[in-house]
């Protein structure tokens, strides 16, 4: 059992859905009010995660984070050293990876609630911010959880753009789930074994919590 | 207090609303059918909707001027609007509800006006519930109470009585009453119910099509409509369109043929040149039958018809009456009426129609703004 490995992806999905959670709100929220007409392009950029192989993804990250990019120089210039194969590119590319796992049951919650309530907020005296946290938020906690839960197991989980854009430096870009792959490749299998049941179990865990928690019939699904 | 709204908004390609109206202190009756443009036109007063032009004022307050620039957010005009469908918040109970909109005053403030608002519409025993556990009439008035107790300077009320049986609607509008005897502001009440008219209304304003087509006391506008869509609105059941081929001016009536050859009415005389085309609007309860011909009546219309379908509705029975060429009437009769005349489906029967019975709307008038 690979308990570094397991720590490191559980700092980096807390990092991801931490950060998702402030990007995804506005964003989601937007989505729900607009009646901007390139609305759907923004959604399927958004939701292009979902449907991209993660090499795919992983290889534009990596071309995107090296050294030629300019964002790849910028953070060179601050930080003194690539953002390849380091935990910040990870947390970037896991940023993108889940976008629409945080975005898609946010917006479904927010897009669900009666618009006659912010309505009926605002005329009795709301700003708009306080109709959000007053009004949008508590009616929206599902929606929350939802994007809380899938964006943590989803970033615990993934291989491809972590693999393409991390690598495999213990402790810095090993996830658990590239534990398990090296684990299996170096015939290891009793190792592989014990953090697949690991996860499996974490995995399990969060869901069982989630659906738990919600009586609605498959609440967390990305496509609702 | 008056509110004063001058509003143009296009809706789409092909509907625009377009009204110039004003409402003092009562409760003027913003009347007309569903997708009329009532409801857009309380968004653009409550700042829910931007118009395109016009401008919106409140006594001096301008809430909205397309030229000034000025667009005062929902949340700073003081109009309190009660929605058709109250919009309570789920999540929070009556108590917390009530108190949503008063953020702004101190505690001791708000308690006070939440027992003043509670007793007055006898909802102090449902503090604690939460919306989904009360009653539709329960629920009415927690919304009422909700937007009331922010003490509005302007009152706006989107069809909210629509899902309430007469007794519930009544005791509200009793309420409604009360309240606005102490306030007195203005309440504009949108409904396309003509009995609320009657219940309700100091002032009723007609809607139709995005445009004011009539405006003044309920009687005078209900019962004399000047255009088509008001009378249908008013509750006429019978809406005949034909033309002036007559007029006597000594008689005091004039000739008016229904379609291009159906029966002739003798209607009273209006303002309108011969060859005019108007609509007659007679109501079915206002229509005698006779299973001979009459004689010695003062109506001054005698129709020959046979009776076609009948059904019960209520205590009464509607009967299409089909004359000899074609035209049909509704005629509401009792069914102990019914028979006595040995009425049958094809029953050659003939139709009594005082003139006053009938009442005339030109076709070619809409009358804009207010009068």
């Amino acid at each position: 059992m690979d308990w570094q490995a397991l720590g490191l992806s559980v700092r980096l999905a807390a990092t991801v859905s931490a950060i998702l959670l402030v990007v995804a709100v506005p964003l989601a929220y937007w989505l729900s009010v607009t009646r901007f007409r390139g609305r759907f392009l923004v959604e399927s950029v958004v939701s292009l995660p979902l449907v991209l192989p993660p090499t795919v993804l992983g290889f534009y990250v990596l071309v995107a984070l090296g050294s030629r990019s300019p964002i790849g120089r910028l953070w060179t210039e601050w930080q003194g050293h690539g953002l390849a194969f380091t935990f910040e590119g990870l947390v970037i590319a896991s940023l993108l990876y889940s976008l629409p796992f945080a975005v898609q049951p946010l917006a479904a919650a927010f897009a669900q609630l009666d618009p006659s309530l912010r309505d009926a907020s605002a005329v009795l005296g709301a700003s708009p911010w306080r109709t959000f946290l007053r009004i949008t938020m508590p009616l929206s906690v599902e929606g929350f959880l939802a994007a809380l839960v899938l964006t943590f197991a989803h970033t615990i989980g993934e291989f491809g753009v972590v693999l393409m854009v991390g690598g495999n430096l213990p402790g810095v870009t090993r996830t658990v789930s590239i534990a398990i792959y090296d684990d299996v490749q170096a015939l290891r299998y009793d190792e592989a074994a014990t953090t697949a049941l690991a996860l499996l179990i974490l995995s399990f865990l969060l869901l069982a919590a989630l659906y738990g928690i919600r009586r609605r019939p498959w609440a967390a699904s990305p496509l609702t | 207090m008056t509110l004063s709204a001058a509003i143009v908004k296009r809706v789409s390609p092909s509907f625009a609303i377009d009204v110039d109206l004003q409402a003092s202190t009562g409760i003027t009756i913003l009347f007309g059918a569903s997708g009329s443009g009532k409801s857009t036109i309380l968004r653009c007063i409550a700042g829910l909707m931007r118009p395109d032009e016009g401008r919106i004022t409140l006594d001096e307050t301008v809430l909205y001027d397309s030229r000034a620039r000025v667009n005062a957010p929902p949340q700073h005009r003081g109009v309190g609007i009660v929605f058709q469908q109250l919009a309570l918040f789920p999540h929070l109970t009556v108590a917390g509800n009530i108190c949503y909109g008063l953020s702004h005053v101190g505690a001791a403030e708000r308690n006070r006006r939440l027992a003043e608002t509670a007793r007055m519409f006898r909802i102090e025993g449902l503090l604690d519930r939460k919306p989904s556990r009360l009653s539709g009439g329960e629920r009415q008035r927690v919304a009422f109470a909700r937007t009331l107790v922010t003490e509005p300077s302007l009152l706006l009320l989107d069809e909210p009585l629509t899902a309430l049986d007469f007794d519930n609607q009544s005791r509200i509008i009793d309420d409604l009453r009360r309240w606005n005897e102490q306030r007195r502001i203005p309440v504009l009440y949108v409904t396309h119910a003509h009995r609320e008219v009657y219940a309700l209304g100091e002032q009723v304003i007609v809607i139709g099509n995005g445009r004011v087509l009539a405006a003044g006391v309920p009687h005078a506008v209900l019962e004399h409509p000047t255009h088509p869509s008001v009378a249908n609105l008013a509750g006429f059941e019978n809406l005949l369109e034909g033309h002036v081929f007559a007029r006597d001016e000594n008689g005091g009536t004039m000739h008016v043929r229904i379609g291009s050859s159906g029966p002739h009415l003798e209607v009273p005389i209006a303002d309108v040149p011969g060859g005019s085309v108007v609509t007659i609007g007679i109501r079915a309860g206002d229509i005698l039958v006779a299973n001979e011909p009459p004689h010695g009546l003062s109506a001054l219309n005698i129709i020959e018809a046979s009776l076609g379908a009948s059904r019960r509705e209520g205590p009464a029975i509607v009967a299409d009456m089909i004359t000899t060429t074609d035209t049909r009437f509704v005629v509401h009769i009792t069914p102990r009426a019914f028979d006595r005349l040995g009425l049958h489906t094809g029953k050659r029967v003939w139709l009594a129609v005082k003139s006053y019975s009938c009442r005339i709307a030109r076709n070619d008038t809409i009358r804009g703004g207010l009068s």
